[in-house]
C-alpha cells in the first residue's frame, strides 16, 4: 500500500493545524517552516544506497580534481621507455600504446567528462525550462510553433546530427560540444514542463498574479517554474548521467572531444583494440565512467523519491 | 463511556429487539512521518433497524474514518481497536473475503465523489447489474433487467437507454443516482453514506435527498449520512452525534441537537451558520481558533483551548460523554448541566462581535456613484472540431446578455448553479478587455477604451478573491511577498510596502511576524484572511470575492463572513459577492442577482428576493436550501426541479427556463405555454428595484 492516510482521508494536515497561531504566532514558527525542505532531507537519507552514491560521487570529483597532483606525469607526456606497462608504482594504472600515463589520462578524462556532464545538464534543462513554459503559458501560436520544433529535433537522429557538425566545430572550444548536446537533450523535458504549465497556469495564484497586472515573463520566473523547482532539480541530475554517456559515445567515436584534449570517451576510444590483450588501459576508464553514471542516476532516484512520495516506492 | 442511545423516535420496529449496528469504543490511529495520527478516538454509537443516525463534524474530525472502518474499507497502515457488531456479528474479527460477502448485501456504502467511485469504462447498466450478480444467483439477463428498474427507482429518465451509458455521460446529480441504485440492489440493512450531496448543486442536491429518502423507503434500510450540513441533518435524520477531534462529543435526536444543545462546540456550530430565514443582519457567531492537530493532543478537553466557558477542570481531564437534563442526550461537556441550568444558548456562550455601521448606509442608493456596471455583456466559447483545419461547429454561451450595476458602499450577491455563467462573468470583469459584445464599465470608464497603462494603474482599484485557499497562494513564496505583490506592480516604494503589508497582516486578524511564512504553515481560514488581505493592499473600490466561503468549514467561515462584513464598512467597499450558497449571500448581501444559464434571471433588493422571490427557478433555488431547524424542515414544501441544468451549447427556445419550469410544467394552459417557448422574456419590473425574467411571475414565499 504505498498510499499514506492523509491521501485518503481527511486528516488534519499536520502542517496547517496550528491552534492558536493567530494568537500565539511564534509558537511552531521554527519548527514549521522547514517541514517540507527537512521532510525531503529525512527521506532522502533513508535511502541508503543514494547517500553512498553521494559519497561515492563527491570522491570522484574530489580524485579527479587532486588526483592528478599525486603523480608526476601530465596526461600529453610521453614515456617512451614503459609503453604498454602495466599498473606500477610510478605509472598507477600502467602506460598506454604511446607512452602516456593511463592514470593521468584517465583522471583529466574523468574531469572534462564531469564538467562536461554538469554544464550540458544546467543548459539543457534551463532549455526546456524555458522553451516549455513559455509555450505552455502563451499557448496559441508559440506554443505550435515551439511544438513543432521539439517533435522536429525528436525525429531529428541527433547522434548523426552531431557526427556531421562535429568536423565543423574540431579544434573549437569543447564548450560548443556542450552547447550541442543541450540542443538536442531538452525536448523530452521541455515538454514535460510544458504540460506541467498547463496545468500550473490554471491555478487560482497565478490568475491573482494576471488581475494584478503582473507581467507575463514574471509570472513565469516568479510563480510557474519555482513551483516545478522539485521536477527541475531532479532533471538535472539525471541528465548528468545522460549527457556523460553522450558526449563519452560521441567522444569514442572520434565526434567529441577532439586530441590533444581527453574525454573518458576518448581515454576508451583510444584504447579500445588493445582492450583484450592489455586490459590496464581500457579497464580504469571504463570501471570510473560507470560507477560515476551509475552514482548520479541512484541519486536522481533517490531525490525523485524524496521530493515526490507517489512517485516511487518510499512509503512509511 | 460505553452507554449508548436509543431513539426517542421513531419508535423501532417491533421486529427488532436488538440494535443493527453496535460501535463500541472504536479507536483508529495511523502511523504517519510526524508521528502517531490518532483519527478516532474511542467512539461508541449505535443504529437500531430502520432509523437514520447523522454523523456531523468538521473535516478532520474523524466522521469519515470511523465510517470506513465498520465498512473495512481502511488502508492497512490504520489501526484499528474497539469492537464493530453489525446483527451481532465483530466485523472486525471477519477477513477481507467475509467481509466482502457482507458489503454490498448487508451494508452498502454511498460516497462523496460519484465520478470516482464509477468505472469510467464500463456502462453504469453493467456496473449496477455487476452488483446484483456478486450477492445473488440470477441470469445475467435477470440482473441486467434489475439495474434498468433501480435506475427507474431512483428517478433517472429513460432508464432502459441511460443504462447503456458511461459514467462520463451522466451528470455529477445522475452519477450519484446510479451510486444510490448500486448501493440498493441487494437489500441492505444498513447504507452509509459519506456526504452524498456535497458536490452537488442545491436543487440537485434536492433531487438526490428525495431519492435517498425514497430508497430508504423501499428497502427499509438504516441508514448513517455522515455530513457537515447541518442543514441537511436537520431534515433527513432522527438522532445526531457531534464528533469532534476524534470523539463524539454530543449525542441526542435530532430536536434536541437543534434546539437543547448542551454541549458548546455544538452551540457555537449552530451559531456560526448563517441563517437564509432570519432577516436581521447581526453579526454570526464564530469560534475563534482551529481544530486541535490529532498528533499529539495535550490531556483536557480538546474544546478547551477554543471554548469561552473553559474552567481548569477542562484543561485538566477530558470529560467523557455523560447523560445531561433530558433523555437519551449525551454530552462530552464538564459544564453540560450548568448549560441546562442557566439556559445557556449560543449568544451566551460565545462573544458575538460587532461591526461598524457602513459609512455609505445613511446615503440613499440613487445618489451614490456606480463602481461597476454590466450592459448586455456576452461572452461565447467557439467549440472547434477536426484535427487540422479546425473548424467551428458551435459555441457555449456561457454569458448571454448580462446587465447589472453596482454602486459604492453595496454588496451584489451573484448567485446560481454551477454552469450558470458566474465564474465567465466575473473572469470577463477582471480581464479589463473589450467584451465580445456589450460594455463593462469600471468606475465611469468604459474598458473597450482602456490603454494597457490606465488596465494597469486600474487594476489598483479592482481586486479578487479567489474560491480555494489553498490554491489562490503561490506556495513558494513567503505571505510577506505575496502581499506584496500588487504592490511591486504599481511601483511602490519599498519601504512603503513594508509597512503597508504589516497593516494588512493586522486588519485580517494576523500578526506581522507571520510575514516571513509560507502559505503552508496556514490553516485554511487563515490563509484566506491572507488573500484577503492581498485583495485589499491597494484600497480598492471594488472587491469581487469568487465563492470565498465555500471551501471552509462552517466555524471558520463565520469568522472570514464577519471579518468582510467588518472591512466593507470600515473602507468602504462594494462587493460584488458570487456564491451558490444563498444562505451566505443572505447574510452579506445588499442586493442579489439570480442567474441561470448566462442570464440574470431576478434582480432585487436582498429582502425582496428572499421574502418575495418572483421567478420560478428562484423559488426552486430557495426552497431546496435546506434550513437548520429540524421543525421548519418537516413543515416545509419543497419544490423539485426535474432534470439538469442544459447544456449552454444548445438554449432552450422562448424562456430558456421553460424545460425545468415546475410553473410551465403545471399551471399553464396551451396558449400560455407557447408564449414561453417562443417569446424570451425580458426582465419584467415586479416592484421598485426588482425584476423577473418571467412571462408570469408571481411572488411565493418559500423559505
Amino acid at each position: 500500500m504505498s498510499m499514506s492516510p492523509q491521501e485518503v482521508f481527511e486528516l488534519p494536515d499536520p502542517s496547517s493545524s496550528d491552534p492558536g497561531a493567530v494568537n500565539e504566532p511564534d509558537r511552531h514558527a521554527a519548527a514549521e517552516s522547514l517541514t517540507r525542505g527537512r521532510l525531503i532531507l529525512r527521506r532522502f537519507l533513508r535511502h541508503r544506497t543514494a547517500l553512498a552514491a553521494v559519497v561515492v560521487l563527491v570522491l570522484m570529483f574530489l580524485l579527479a580534481y587532486l588526483g592528478p597532483y599525486l603523480t608526476v606525469w601530465k596526461y600529453d607526456d610521453f614515456d617512451q621507455e614503459h609503453i604498454l606497462t602495466g599498473p606500477s608504482a610510478n605509472h598507477f594504472f600502467g602506460v598506454d600504446q604511446l607512452g602516456r600515463d593511463v592514470f593521468a589520462r584517465t583522471l583529466h578524462g574523468l574531469q572534462k567528462s564531469l564538467i562536461i556532464g554538469v554544464f550540458a545538464a544546467l543548459i539543457t534543462t534551463a532549455f526546456a525550462a524555458l522553451a516549455g513554459s513559455v509555450a505552455g503559458y502563451f499557448g496559441r501560436w508559440v506554443d505550435a510553433g515551439l511544438v513543432w520544433v521539439i517533435d522536429l529535433l525528436l525525429v531529428l537522429p541527433s547522434f548523426l546530427v552531431l557526427a556531421i557538425l562535429s568536423p565543423v566545430l574540431a579544434g573549437k572550444s569543447w564548450l560548443w560540444l556542450v552547447l550541442l548536446l543541450s540542443v538536442f537533450g531538452w525536448m523530452i523535458t521541455g515538454r514535460v514542463v510544458r504540460g506541467m504549465t498547463l496545468s500550473l497556469k490554471e491555478r487560482e495564484y497565478v490568475n491573482a498574479a494576471r488581475f494584478m497586472g503582473v507581467g507575463s515573463f514574471t509570472i513565469i520566473r516568479r510563480h510557474l517554474l519555482p513551483n516545478m523547482a522539485s521536477l527541475l532539480i531532479v532533471d538535472v541530475t539525471i541528465n548528468v548521467g545522460v549527457t556523460i554517456l553522450a558526449e563519452t559515445s560521441l567522444s569514442f567515436f572520434g565526434f567529441g572531444v577532439q586530441a590533444p584534449d581527453v574525454s573518458l570517451g576518448t581515454v576508451l576510444g583510444d584504447s579500445q583494440d588493445l582492450a583484450t590483450t592489455y586490459p590496464h588501459v581500457f579497464l580504469f576508464g571504463g570501471v570510473l565512467l560507470i560507477i560515476t553514471v551509475l552514482c548520479v542516476s541512484v541519486i536522481g532516484d533517490a531525490l525523485r523519491d524524496a521530493i515526490d512520495p507517489s512517485s516511487g516506492t518510499s512509503t512509511l | 463511556m460505553s452507554q449508548t442511545f436509543s431513539a426517542a423516535e421513531p419508535a423501532p420496529p417491533a421486529d427488532s429487539t436488538s440494535p443493527l449496528l453496535e460501535v463500541h469504543d472504536l479507536s483508529v490511529s495511523f502511523r504517519s512521518e510526524a508521528g502517531q495520527v490518532n483519527a478516532v478516538r474511542g467512539v461508541t454509537y449505535t443504529v437500531n433497524p430502520g432509523e437514520t443516525v447523522a454523523i456531523v463534524g468538521e473535516s478532520g474530525s474523524g466522521k469519515s474514518v470511523s465510517s470506513l472502518a465498520v465498512m473495512g474499507l481502511l488502508p492497512s497502515s490504520a489501526t484499528v481497536t474497539g469492537s464493530i457488531r453489525f446483527k451481532g456479528q465483530d466485523l472486525l474479527s471477519l477477513n477481507d473475503r467475509q467481509l466482502s460477502k457482507l458489503r454490498g448485501s448487508g451494508l452498502s456504502m454511498i460516497f462523496q465523489d460519484p465520478l470516482s467511485a464509477l468505472t469510467p469504462v464500463y456502462t453504469i447498466g453493467d456496473q449496477i447489474a455487476e452488483a446484483v450478480r456478486i450477492h445473488q444467483d440470477v441470469s445475467k439477463s435477470q440482473a441486467a433487467r434489475r439495474a434498468v428498474e433501480l435506475l427507474d427507482l431512483v428517478g433517472i429518465p429513460n432508464p432502459q437507454l441511460r443504462a447503456g451509458s458511461f459514467p462520463h455521460e451522466f451528470s455529477g446529480g445522475m452519477r450519484q443516482r446510479a451510486m444510490i441504485a448500486m448501493s440498493i440492489a441487494n437489500d441492505p440493512d444498513l447504507i452509509i453514506a459519506d456526504e452524498p450531496t456535497t458536490a452537488l448543486d442545491v436543487t440537485i442536491q434536492a433531487q438526490v435527498l428525495d431519492v435517498l429518502k425514497k430508497a430508504k423507503e423501499a428497502t427499509n434500510a438504516a441508514t448513517v449520512l455522515i455530513t457537515h450540513d447541518l442543514g441537511v441533518v436537520a431534515g433527513f435524520a432522527d438522532r445526531v452525534m457531534v464528533m469532534y477531534a476524534g470523539k463524539a462529543v454530543e449525542t441526542a435526536t435530532v430536536d434536541d441537537i437543534f434546539y437543547h444543545p448542551r454541549m458548546p462546540y455544538t452551540m457555537g456550530l449552530l451559531g456560526s451558520i448563517p441563517r437564509m430565514d432570519v432577516e436581521e443582519k447581526e453579526p454570526l457567531i464564530p469560534i475563534e481558533g482551529t481544530p486541535p492537530s490529532l498528533l499529539n493532543l495535550p490531556p483536557g478537553c480538546p474544546f478547551e483551548p477554543r471554548c469561552p466557558i473553559a474552567v481548569e477542570q477542562c484543561r485538566q481531564t477530558e470529560p467523557g460523554l455523560d447523560p445531561t437534563d433530558r433523555d437519551s442526550h449525551f454530552a462530552a461537556c464538564h459544564r453540560s448541566l450548568e448549560i441546562a441550568q442557566r439556559q445557556w444558548s449560543a449568544a451566551d456562550v460565545f462573544v458575538r462581535p460587532t461591526v461598524p455601521e457602513a459609512a455609505a448606509a445613511g446615503i440613499a442608493r440613487e445618489e451614490r456613484p456606480v463602481v461597476l456596471q454590466l450592459q448586455d455583456l456576452h461572452r461565447a466559447f467557439p467549440i472547434r472540431k477536426g484535427a487540422v483545419i479546425r473548424r467551428t461547429v458551435g459555441s457555449v454561451r456561457a454569458v448571454d446578455g448580462v446587465s447589472l450595476d453596482i454602486r459604492e458602499g453595496e454588496t451584489l450577491g451573484l448567485v446560481g448553479e454551477s454552469g450558470c455563467g458566474k465564474t465567465t462573468t466575473i473572469m470577463e470583469i477582471m480581464n479589463l478587455l473589450k467584451p465580445q459584445q456589450g460594455r463593462i464599465v469600471v468606475l465611469g470608464q468604459d474598458t473597450a477604451s482602456l490603454k494597457p497603462d490606465d488596465r494597469r494603474t486600474m487594476r489598483s482599484d479592482l481586486s479578487i478573491v479567489f474560491q480555494d485557499p489553498m490554491a489562490s497562494l503561490d506556495p513558494r513564496m513567503p505571505i510577506g511577498d505575496i502581499l506584496a505583490e500588487p504592490m511591486w506592480v504599481q511601483k511602490m516604494p519599498d519601504a512603503k510596502i513594508k509597512a503597508r503589508t504589516a497593516e494588512l497582516l493586522k486588519m485580517v486578524g494576523l500578526s506581522p511576524e507571520h510575514a516571513s511564512r509560507y502559505p503552508a504553515e496556514f490553516s485554511g481560514g487563515q490563509r484566506q484572511r491572507i488573500g484577503i488581505a492581498r485583495a485589499l493592499a491597494l484600497d480598492p473600490k471594488l472587491v469581487v470575492l469568487d465563492e470565498p466561503v465555500s471551501a471552509l468549514d462552517v466555524s471558520i467561515q463565520a469568522g472570514v463572513i464577519n471579518l468582510l462584513d467588518e472591512l466593507k464598512s470600515r473602507m468602504g467597499l462594494s462587493y460584488l459577492f458570487v456564491a451558490h450558497d444563498l444562505s451566505v449571500i443572505r447574510h452579506i448581501a445588499d442586493r442579489v442577482a439570480v442567474m441561470y444559464l448566462g442570464r440574470i434571471v431576478e434582480i432585487g433588493t436582498s429582502k425582496d428576493i428572499f421574502d418575495r422571490p418572483s421567478h420560478p427557478y428562484t423559488q426552486a433555488l430557495l426552497s431546496a436550501i435546506p434550513l437548520p431547524d429540524p421543525e421548519k424542515e418537516r413543515t416545509r414544501q419543497r419544490i423539485l426541479l426535474t432534470g439538469d441544468l442544459p447544456s449552454p451549447t444548445d438554449v432552450p427556445s422562448g424562456c430558456r427556463f421553460s424545460s425545468r419550469c415546475f410553473v410551465f410544467a403545471e399551471q399553464l394552459d396551451a396558449d400560455q405555454r407557447a408564449r414561453c417557448q417562443s417569446e424570451d422574456p425580458g426582465l419584467y419590473p415586479m416592484n421598485a428595484d426588482h425584476g423577473a425574467a418571467c412571462h408570469f411571475a408571481q411572488v411565493r414565499e418559500v423559505v
